[in-house]
């Protein structure tokens, strides 16, 4: 078992309703149980519609349970699959330490589109996002997904992409039976998407 | 993920705490459990299915709630173990049955699981369901974690027995939504063997299960009794527990997810030698004997729980019959202003709260950093709930829209309980101007159906989901046409329970186990009770308008509309891929001077169709189109084209 930088390890994955954050934080919180940690995942979701903003707090120690809740200020990563999303948790969780991993396709939120609210210009967003972390990582993942045939798969790129910053005490090794046992009929796509996602993070 | 059968003691698992309740249930040798879904309470029911075959246990989706409850107490008057679950809503739903249950009692364990939502995340409405187990009698356990999910709902199976009374597990959304590891316990292995003995006999009150004027005033004597050994028990719980210095110079008291944002607000102000926590876990009755011994501690206590001051109540009821030389208390809570007495609390407001008491500041972080990050995250735009792309649901409110305004009586849409609630806001053109609890969309419009004699002809549309028609809306749509109320009920029958998870109804012919039933025909019950039935595709705009158009100058009557389409997340699910490929031809697509300023993007709404600014025209978004193309029939221009995939 690797040890962890920090006690907790706080982890927000951030996204829109639909893009699969949820399953995406099930996935991690299992593979660390497994690697014999003490987590916590709160998902914060209320009604199933998509298109609402939605974030999962994974609180991860070698020895304790901690709220389901990180408190504001305290996140030490954030991965989020919808840059806007990104901007928004480190508004109230970011701290000068932060981690930020974001996905860099925009999804517009009905009101944007209609004109009633405006959308950052996406230089101006990630120039904000890179300010308030102290290291960020972009990734194309959406249109990578699209690549490889279906959007879906933008969360499991992001999840290599999260596992190939090493940011967790976690490896492919320790995934991929949890993406074979949680995808059993479409366990190789899943695998290039995340071996896709380790690769645009440097670590393919 | 492993399953939630496993036979494994010992080990460590992810579970959520929905899912750690259903494993307490199997524990317990839980083999009847019934609920009606809502949020957080869906996932116990869905877990239970996952086993319920291979265990031998009865599980089932009741048409509501109140009906889910007496059914699992007529498995446990029959000697089954039975567990009803259900959310805060569903309690009032169930409360008149169970009014009656703490009088007859129970038979074999009967657990009830209350899911309350703090905040209202998934909620028409904020309820502290814990009140009533004050008001009806009841045994109450509040879990903290996924652990004690698991180990208090196996425990309130043997003490419901024990007593001969239903107990509650009550859960929120932070807790019933939240993983954390839980050690297994053991599976029993059990033969249940079902079989009614009670006989009611008038003199002696408490035998079979009947209650009928005269007898439950004594038998309310009886349930006190009861309560009196849960008194007992609650006394010695491992549940409650403090952790701090012996003497503290402040006792937080809490319960359920509270009790981990105090401990983390407590760390956060490095305050572990100066500030106590005691968790309650059986917080009704209150074990007086032992919360009086804490209370010793410290002459200062914050009660740290959510929505009600429930346990701040009893405490202060208790510290009123202290001993006249007890050191004088000083609480802080609800009634002090220090917590809040709505919505949920998180670790922040915890910490705020002891702070202000212990004359500290919290800053939970590097305050220029704070400035900046708050001011430039004001750039991010709020995300409003929609439809998703692809819902039935904008369909039949496009065609209401329409209609209302070619009526031009100035009609409007009364909402109910689902998806469809959206009705109300932009996804669904702010249509719905009432909406209520479930079912409750046909009730009001039969007074509103009824209001000709004042010079009332606004027409009137309720509309309902599938599963809320079964659920509530029956007795509504009866009343009406025996009180021959005016009025188009719209049921919008999108073959699911879609909003808390797809979960098949009396209309669907399937039942909580997949298998296949008996169909509840809703045209034909409609029908059967003399209303008169129309059925649309949700996707045939024209011909909804024309239906609607035709119903309300057709005058009185109370009528039926059944808009039929399945839920987009269902067919996706099923076939995997879109049934169209969507495109926005340019060159015919006008912009900004479409007729009605951009109809498809400013007015439509579909999170598919997106605004290419510099090109000044509409554009499909293909990470978020389900092609269902609705839109086509929307654009005026024909500018919106659908290939089929």
């Amino acid at each position: 078992m690797r040890t962890l930088s920090k006690d907790p390890l706080n982890l927000i994955i951030a996204g829109v309703g639909g893009q699969g954050n949820v399953v995406m934080s099930l996935l991690i919180g299992n593979a660390l149980v497994r690697q014999g940690y003490c987590v916590g995942v709160g998902d914060t979701f209320g009604a199933s519609q998509r298109g609402g903003s939605v974030a999962s707090h994974i609180r991860i120690s070698d020895h304790t349970h901690y709220s389901s809740l990180i408190p504001s200020g305290h996140a030490d990563i954030i991965v989020s699959l919808e840059p806007v999303e990104a901007l928004r948790i480190l508004g109230q969780f970011g701290n000068p330490d932060v981690v930020t991993i974001t996905n860099v396709r925009p999804v517009y939120p009905p009101a944007v589109v209609s004109g009633l609210a405006t959308y950052p210009d996406i230089d101006e967003l990630l120039k904000a996002i890179k300010k308030l972390s102290a290291r960020l990582e972009t990734v194309n993942a959406t249109d990578e997904a699209i690549k490889l045939g279906n959007p879906i798969f933008t969360n499991v790129i992001m999840m290599g992409a999260l596992i190939g910053s090493g940011l967790l005490p976690l490896d492919k090794k320790s995934l991929e039976p949890i993406l074979q046992e949680y995808f059993p009929k479409v366990f190789d796509m899943n695998m290039i998407a995340f071996n896709k996602g380790m690769e645009l993070i440097g670590k393919g | 993920m492993p399953r939630i059968d496993i036979d494994a003691p010992g080990t460590s698992v992810l579970l959520l705490g929905n899912e750690a309740i259903a494993r307490g249930a199997l524990e317990a040798g839980v083999a009847f459990a019934s609920s009606y879904p809502g949020n957080p309470s869906s996932e116990i029911l869905e877990t239970i299915v996952t086993v319920a075959t291979e265990r031998n246990i009865h599980a089932e989706w009741s048409v509501n709630e109140k009906v889910a409850l007496e059914a699992a107490a007529g498995a446990s008057f029959a000697g089954i173990r039975a567990m009803a679950s259900m959310k805060q809503n569903g309690l009032n739903v169930a409360s008149d049955f169970v009014s009656n249950l703490v009088m007859t009692g129970v038979g074999k364990g009967l657990v009830l699981v209350v899911c309350d939502d703090p905040g209202s995340l998934s909620s028409s409405s904020e309820l502290d369901t814990r009140n009533l187990c004050k008001w009806m009698d009841i045994p109450l356990l509040e879990p903290s974690n996924s652990q004690e999910a698991k180990d208090m709902t196996k425990w309130a199976f043997d003490l419901s027995e024990e007593l001969g009374t239903i107990c509650m597990v009550h859960s929120v959304s932070r807790i019933s939504h939240t993983r954390t590891n839980v050690k297994l316990g053991e599976l029993p292995k059990t033969e249940n063997k079902a079989y009614f003995t009670d006989i009611y006999d008038i003199n002696k009150p408490g035998r079979g299960k009947f209650t009928t004027i005269a007898g439950p005033a004594e038998l309310h004597n009886q349930l006190h009794q009861k309560l009196a050994r849960a008194l007992d028990k609650f006394e010695s719980s491992p549940f409650n527990q403090y952790t701090g210095p012996d003497k503290a110079e402040l006792l937080v008291i809490t319960s359920g997810a509270c009790v981990a944002y105090s401990a983390e607000a407590i760390a956060e102000l490095k305050l572990e030698n100066k500030v106590g926590v005691l968790k309650l876990g059986t917080t009704w009755p209150l074990p007086e004997k032992f919360v009086e011994k804490q209370l010793a501690r410290s002459q200062k206590v914050l009660f740290v729980e959510e929505v009600d001051p429930f346990i701040e109540r009893s405490v202060m009821e208790l510290a009123a019959n202290l001993p006249a030389d007890s050191p004088h208390l000083t609480f802080y809570g609800k009634r002090s202003g220090h917590i809040r007495q709505y919505a949920d609390l998180n670790p922040d407001l915890a910490a705020n709260a002891i702070a202000n008491i212990m004359g500290i500041t919290y800053c939970p972080r590097d305050v220029h950093y704070d400035e900046e990050a708050t001011e430039l995250a004001k750039a991010s735009p709020l995300r409003s709930l929609e439809l998703c792309p692809g819902c039935p649901h904008r369909g039949t409110f496009w065609a209401i829209k329409e209609a209302l305004r070619l009526d031009g009586r100035d009609g409007f849409a009364i909402g109910d309980v689902g998806c469809y609630s959206l009705g109300g806001f932009r996804s669904g053109y702010y249509q719905c101007r009432i909406s209520n609890v479930m079912g409750s969309g046909a009730g009001i419009s039969n007074g509103m159906g009824n209001l000709r004699q004042f010079g009332f002809d606004q027409p009137v549309i309720a509309v309902c989901g599938d599963s809320t028609f079964y659920h509530a809306s029956v007795p509504a749509l009866i009343s009406a046409v025996y009180n021959k109320a005016n009025f188009i009920l719209m049921i919008l029958d999108n073959s699911a329970t879609a909003m808390t998870g797809f979960q098949p109804h009396p209309g669907t012919g399937k039942n909580a186990m997949g298998e296949i039933t008996n169909i509840v025909d809703m045209e034909t019950l409609c029908r059967s009770l003399g209303a008169h039935v129309d059925v649309c595709d949700s996707f045939d705009i024209k011909n909804t308008i024309a239906t609607l158009l035709r119903l309300m100058a057709e005058g009185d009557g109370s009528k039926v509309v059944v808009m039929r389409h399945e839920c987009e997340l269902l067919r996706a699910r099923r076939e995997k891929k879109r049934p169209y490929q969507v495109h926005v031809d340019p060159d015919k697509c006008i912009g900004e001077a479409c007729g009605c300023d951009r109809l498809c993007t400013r007015e439509f709404g579909c999170p598919g169709l997106i605004w290419d600014k510099e090109a000044g025209k509409s554009k499909i978004d293909e990470s978020v189109c389900s092609g269902c193309g609705l839109c086509v029939d929307v654009c005026p221009q024909g500018a919106i084209i659908k290939e089929a995939v």
